[in-house]
């Protein structure tokens, strides 16, 4: 539902004064990032209907550019690091041809082979992980396209991973309260899992509910990363695919990711 | 019925406190993965199924066998297999049994297993396989122990019981059918993405499931006084003979489409299965082995002077449960996971406690079958039928 420029504002101006602070308010007002017309309620969150992902490699200099998004995202999502082949990962730096398995080409620039791809779930519109989930505890969110997971209903089947086609899913094999420090969680506002369920990037949902991009959006610098509502002609996202030539992992699959690369 | 089970010799109470032991070093394994959870397995964020989902996939082969004896019985009148139907019913309700429990062991939550009830998912094929896994169990222990209750008292089988018998047969299809799909209809694993997957299920289980039977019913033979009958295991042997040159023709297919396409992402898997791709290999040899005793079954199998002599045959058939079993047991869940989506490769191998669990899984469906086969024999002997023809069929 869109509201008009004087609606928005006090709008913004009643969620600062219930506390919602000020971050919120200002993330809100970041221009072109996420779109202030497509505010309603409930007046703090994010609005949009088809949350998307604008990654731009070209920004990125070095692994440890990407490093530092991960590092923000499993920080902010209690993502433990488990050492070997059973790890927990949202978001990860891979080379350019292990993201893009379709795209292969050996003229390519080197520069470009050797650029970490910050790769994560694309969100898809068309998800087999949801398609195959005999439980639905992964679905897709209608009211803005987001794939998400219900740990509480999950059994632990693995199925979503098999159909994921992207490898954007990790599974608790052991309980992963076991591996912070001194059982500290590096963010107490935000569930741990338990052992036994599958997990994936959920596009900062929580924080999108309160008003805040996602937390490796945030982090990111110089526009790495973009996010906003794909639905929405005026959003960031859109303009810069507009104005861009951008790539899809796999598109061939006809999943429809709603995470974009521009090389 | 169930007395005849409370009873036997030494050997019989011997047999079955060796399998008591080895479920209970099973079920100490699983305390163990219950309580530190999969992380025991061998299997990894690239590898996520493993020796469990493979042997449920096998077992379902096995189970949906039992439609080999009743469909040349019922449909075309074979009075051969009249006798011996019930060592199918019973084959796959042990069968079936082993494939829910191994689906129960690969859970990372089992206690919430009923959320594929409580939450119904038909867009999920887990949710039809659970159906259709539960639905054959169901037909075969009620078929089988109507139909066994009957003979005891010499006694055609209810009219009832009849519908539910045709019913069996395109069920035990289903079952096959429904667990290839699971796999066969995922985007993106181009290992499993091939129509041909459950032509080719059914066509192994065709040839591994007929081929217990044929083992069963020598041991039977040696073990008790009922005689499964030399017609009704050469047979068998020919049943087998034709699943094993299907599969193996159905896998020819495959490697022709895929090598012939050179489509990487499909190529990769077979490449990894049977040469090694990057110098990963674990499973070469193993492919390798079942290759061989799949042409080594069908060249004994072929041959009627061979397959007409029963310890060859005896051979044959372990031949063909080997070749089955590493194809379906070891190369195709793994290998559609080598390489993983990202063409990176991670190998699995099971650890000691899941072949503790797995192992521990079929002693107890090896426990199953042996009480009902001591059922079902104990019933033979007492209406005293021991050979073909000492009873005129009742039904
Ligand atoms: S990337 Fe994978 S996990 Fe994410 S929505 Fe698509 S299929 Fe599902
Ligand atoms: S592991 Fe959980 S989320 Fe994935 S398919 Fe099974 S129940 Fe659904
Ligand atoms: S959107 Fe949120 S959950 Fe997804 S990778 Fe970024 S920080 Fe992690």
């Amino acid at each position: 539902m869109a509201v008009n420029r004087r609606e928005f504002i006090k709008i913004a101006g009643l969620s600062a004064a219930l506390g919602l602070g000020g971050k919120a308010a200002f993330d809100l007002v970041l221009p072109g990032q996420v779109d202030a017309a497509q505010m309603s309620r409930p007046p703090q969150a994010l609005q949009g209907s088809h949350w998307a992902m604008v990654v731009d490699l070209k920004k990125f200099k070095s692994e440890a550019d990407a490093m530092a998004l991960q590092e923000i995202c499993h920080q902010a999502h209690n993502v433990p690091t488990i050492p070997g082949k059973q790890e927990i990962k949202w978001i990860w730096p891979t080379k350019f041809e292990h993201a893009f398995t379709h795209l292969e080409n050996r003229q390519i620039p080197p520069d470009i082979l050797e650029t970490p791809v910050l790769v994560l779930c694309n969100h898809c519109e068309n998800p087999p992980c949801v398609r195959v989930c005999p439980t639905k505890a992964t679905f897709k969110r209608e009211s803005d396209g987001i794939v998400i997971m219900d740990m509480h209903r999950c059994i632990g089947c693995r199925f979503c991973m098999a159909a994921c086609p992207y490898g954007a899913r990790s599974f608790n094999f052991a309980d992963p309260r076991n591996y912070f420090k001194d059982g500290k969680l590096p963010n107490p506002d935000y569930p741990t899992r338990t052992k036994g369920v599958v997990e994936k990037c959920n596009f900062c949902a929580e924080r999108l509910a309160v008003g805040k991009l996602p937390a490796c959006v945030e982090a990111a610098k110089d526009g790495q990363l973009i996010f906003g509502d794909l639905n929405d002609p005026r959003s960031e996202v859109r303009k810069t695919l507009r104005t861009n030539y951008s790539i899809r992992r796999k598109p061939d699959l006809g999943t429809q990711p709603s995470v974009y690369y521009l090389v | 019925m169930l007395e005849k089970a409370i009873t036997g010799s030494k050997n019989y109470w011997g047999w079955l406190a060796f399998l008591l032991a080895v479920i209970i070093a099973g079920v100490l394994a699983y305390l163990v993965q219950y309580n530190k959870g999969l992380m025991i397995t061998g299997m990894s964020r690239d590898v996520s199924w493993g020796f469990y989902i493979a042997q449920f996939t096998f077992l379902v082969g096995v189970a949906a066998s039992a439609v080999m004896l009743v469909l040349p019985f019922y449909l075309h009148n074979y009075k051969d297999f009249g006798r011996i139907t019930i060592m199918g019913e019973f084959l796959a309700i042990s069968a079936v049994t082993m494939c829910l429990l191994f689906i129960i062991v690969d859970l990372g939550k089992p206690m919430r297993a009923l959320n594929m009830i409580l939450h119904p998912t038909p867009n999920s094929i887990l949710f039809w396989d659970m159906i259709v896994l539960n639905g054959y169990l169901a037909i075969n222990l009620v078929v089988g122990w109507v139909v066994l209750s009957s003979e005891r008292k010499q006694l055609p089988p209810p009219g009832w019981i009849k519908p539910i018998i045709y019913l069996s047969i395109p069920w035990a299809v289903s079952i096959h059918t429904v667990t290839a799909f699971l796999y066969c209809g995922l985007p993106g694993r181009g290992f499993w993405l091939t129509a041909i997957l459950a032509p080719r299920f059914l066509a192994s289980a065709f040839a591994s499931g007929p081929s217990v039977l044929i083992l069963l019913s020598l041991l039977v033979r040696k073990l008790t006084k009922f005689d499964p009958g030399k017609e009704a295991i050469q047979s068998l042997a020919k049943i087998v003979t034709y699943a094993i040159i299907l599969n193996l023709f159905f896998l020819s297919l495959e490697f022709f489409t895929v090598f012939y396409s050179q489509i990487p992402s499909h190529m990769t898997h077979l490449q990894y299965l049977f040469a090694g791709y990057h110098g990963y290999g674990a499973l070469v040899p193993f492919m390798w082995a079942s290759m061989i005793c799949g042409l080594l079954a069908i060249a004994l199998l072929i041959n009627p002077r061979t397959r007409k002599k029963e310890p060859v045959l005896g051979v044959a058939a372990v031949l063909v449960f080997i070749c089955t079993w590493i194809d379906k047991g070891m190369g195709m869940i793994s290998g559609g996971f080598v390489p993983n989506p990202l063409h990176e490769i991670t190998e699995y191998s099971p650890t000691p406690l899941e072949l503790t669990i797995t192992v521990g899984v079929y002693a107890v469906g090896i426990f199953i079958l042996t009480i009902l086969y001591k059922v079902a024999v104990g019933v033979k002997e007492e209406i005293g039928d021991f050979k073909p023809g000492d009873v005129a069929p009742s039904h």
